[in-house]
């Protein structure tokens, strides 16, 4: 597969923050490619250097073949933006933004119209098209500034937390119209910290954090390299609790504790979890052995702490 | 990077948005002249006394054409475009897309120029209804003020572009009224002949932008253009040409991170 994007040693920097540190990564034509971290992990620092809209600092970056340093507005030409804050033209109605937006990219007026119908429709926004935007629930502005970055049929959608803020119903919708874009073989790239939002979505994907990539690969993928397909969680009730627990687990080698205020979680990649539980029993309820999840490899590698 | 042809999308914007809420947007420019003709030039206007045989109605009129535009263009590239740069997020989706900054930032000094020629059209509009009376205008010459109202609605659009590019709240446009806006409205030259101020306060008159605009405007007015016009045209094209660099530098300055 071709490589669409392509990052070799990127660094960004501004008033003498490393925002980020050297990344290297690829992404290929066609697949969903997730950029994931905690807040200052670098992630919209790269969204922003991709869609060429903030310099790069060092390192090369290469976008559809061509040079984010030279070639911005033909790059960006390329491109559908879905930025993370709300940026829709709220005086004018949903069509009128899919058509002032489609003349920024010398799109004729005739097909921008045959397109937003189009697009309208796929949104299910055909019945709000001559509303103003300013009345417009949040889910509908997030469905249509997906819309508008679609307007000029670009081959990569870059979403920078396509769907922070909204309730599950909206954010389930916006799930299938981008699985559906996907099958149509469009590339996305995409930042989130939801984890289930990376894991529903994503081929492929890194966790980045504090301007680094900690990891790369496909949820299952990293889920199975990081924590192993389950993760035994006591939960702890007192500190006796906190002891006990720690010593029955301690002396398993093949066992990674993480001991976290409320909590033990025992990870392995390759684990016969049969005399562990035994080991266990005695917390009865509180020792549950679920399947990990791509939460438990982002808490694994960006820590438990709060970084702001 | 530079400007391109792309900044007329962002002129085109501005021009679709003022479109659909042009019941709004036309009201003050459609009246403000002729209430402000009826006041000043007619209510106002029979106590003062002027040198020579003009009456103050008729002095009032190029000033006007050049105060009312200057309001406009600032307005727009002062609070308006505060507003859609930091409240509505505009500027941020209009560089996601082939235009860049400087783009947009000459599209808004672009469209500030226009509202300040439309509101002048409407001006020269009343002071022609007022002709017959009161004889305002004596020239065909006075057309020519269109034309110059886009050049000197840049002039004052940059400005205030400029100062939005370092604004740092939208209260912080007080300071724009207060040091800018108000001095010129008042030392400009619009409401009476500089001559008559304090030396000290006529000097400083020729340091306002707006000054040498009304020149030129009481040229076209009274049909009677000089060689000094030249030097006010100067003066002001110099100044676009500063401020409208300023705004571009300044802008990119403050967006692109």
């Amino acid at each position: 597969m071709t490589e669409i994007v392509r990052a070799r040693g990127l660094v960004k920097r501004f008033d003498g923050l490393l925002a980020v540190d050297g990344i290297d990564f690829s992404i290929r034509e066609g697949e969903c490619f997730g950029l994931l971290g905690p807040n200052g992990a670098g992630k919209t620092s790269t969204i922003r250097m991709i869609t060429c809209v903030s310099p790069v600092t060092a390192g090369q970056l290469r976008v559809n073949g061509m040079d984010v340093t030279t070639d911005r507005r033909r790059i960006k030409a390329t491109l559908g933006v879905v930025p993370q804050d709300e940026n829709l033209d709220p005086d004018l109605s949903v069509a009128q933004n899919l058509a002032v937006y489609a003349r920024y990219f010398d799109i004729p007026a005739a097909v921008a119209r045959a397109r937003s119908d189009e697009i309208l429709e796929l949104f299910q926004l055909t019945e709000k098209r001559d509303e103003t935007v300013d009345n417009l629930s949040g889910g509908m502005k997030r469905r249509l500034i997906v819309a508008r970055a679609l307007i000029n049929e670009p081959k990569i959608l870059v979403l920078d937390e396509p769907t922070t803020g909204l309730d599950p119903q909206a954010r389930h919708l916006v799930w299938r119209k981008l699985r559906k874009l996907r099958e149509q073989g469009i590339t996305t790239l995409l930042t989130t910290h939801y984890m289930e939002e990376a894991a529903h979505l994503c081929d492929r994907l890194v966790v980045m954090h504090l301007g680094h990539i900690l990891a790369e690969g496909s949820p299952q993928d990293l889920i199975e390299r990081h924590v192993g397909g389950q993760v035994l969680e006591l939960r702890i009730e007192s500190d006796g609790d906190h002891a006990d627990a720690l010593a029955a687990l301690r002396d398993r080698a093949d066992l990674r504790l993480e001991d976290v205020d409320e909590a033990v979680y025992a990870y392995s990649t390759d684990q016969n979890w049969d005399p562990v539980m035994r080991d266990v029993a005695s917390f009865g309820k509180a020792a549950r052995l679920r399947e990990s999840t791509l939460e438990d490899v982002f808490l694994q590698l960006t820590g438990r702490g709060l970084d702001e | 990077m530079g400007v391109s042809y792309r900044s007329l999308r962002v002129w085109q914007r501005n021009r679709d948005v003022v479109l659909k809420l042009w019941f709004a947007e036309l009201a003050p420019p459609v009246l403000g002249p002729i209430m402000v003709i009826t006041a000043l030039g007619l209510g106002l206007g029979v106590f003062v006394e002027l040198d020579g045989e003009q009456d103050y109605i008729e002095f009032l009129t190029p000033g006007l054409l050049a105060l009312f535009p200057m309001l406009w263009a600032m307005l727009d590239c002062g609070w308006g475009a505060y507003g859609r740069m930091n409240m509505q997020g505009i500027y941020d989706a209009v560089v996601a897309t082939p235009l860049n900054v400087e783009d947009v930032i000459a599209g808004e000094i672009f469209w500030g120029a226009t509202r300040g020629a439309f509101q002048a059209l409407h001006i020269l509009i009343a002071a022609l209804l007022f002709t017959p009376a009161y004889g305002l205008i004596d020239s065909p010459l006075v057309i020519l003020v269109l034309p110059f109202s886009l050049l000197y609605g840049m002039l004052f659009g940059a400005m205030a572009m400029s100062y939005t590019s370092v604004a740092p709240s939208m209260s912080s446009y007080n300071f724009l009224w207060a040091f800018v806006i108000n001095p010129m409205f008042w030392f400009g030259g619009a409401f009476y002949p500089t001559d008559r101020l304090p030396p000290w306060a006529e000097t400083l008159a020729q340091f306002v932008p707006l000054t040498h605009v009304v020149e030129i405007n009481r040229g076209l007015v009274e049909g009677e253009l000089q060689w000094s016009h030249l030097g006010n045209l100067a003066v002001i094209v110099a100044l676009t040409a500063a401020f409208f660099s300023l705004a571009l530098w300044s802008m990119r300055r403050r967006l692109v991170k």
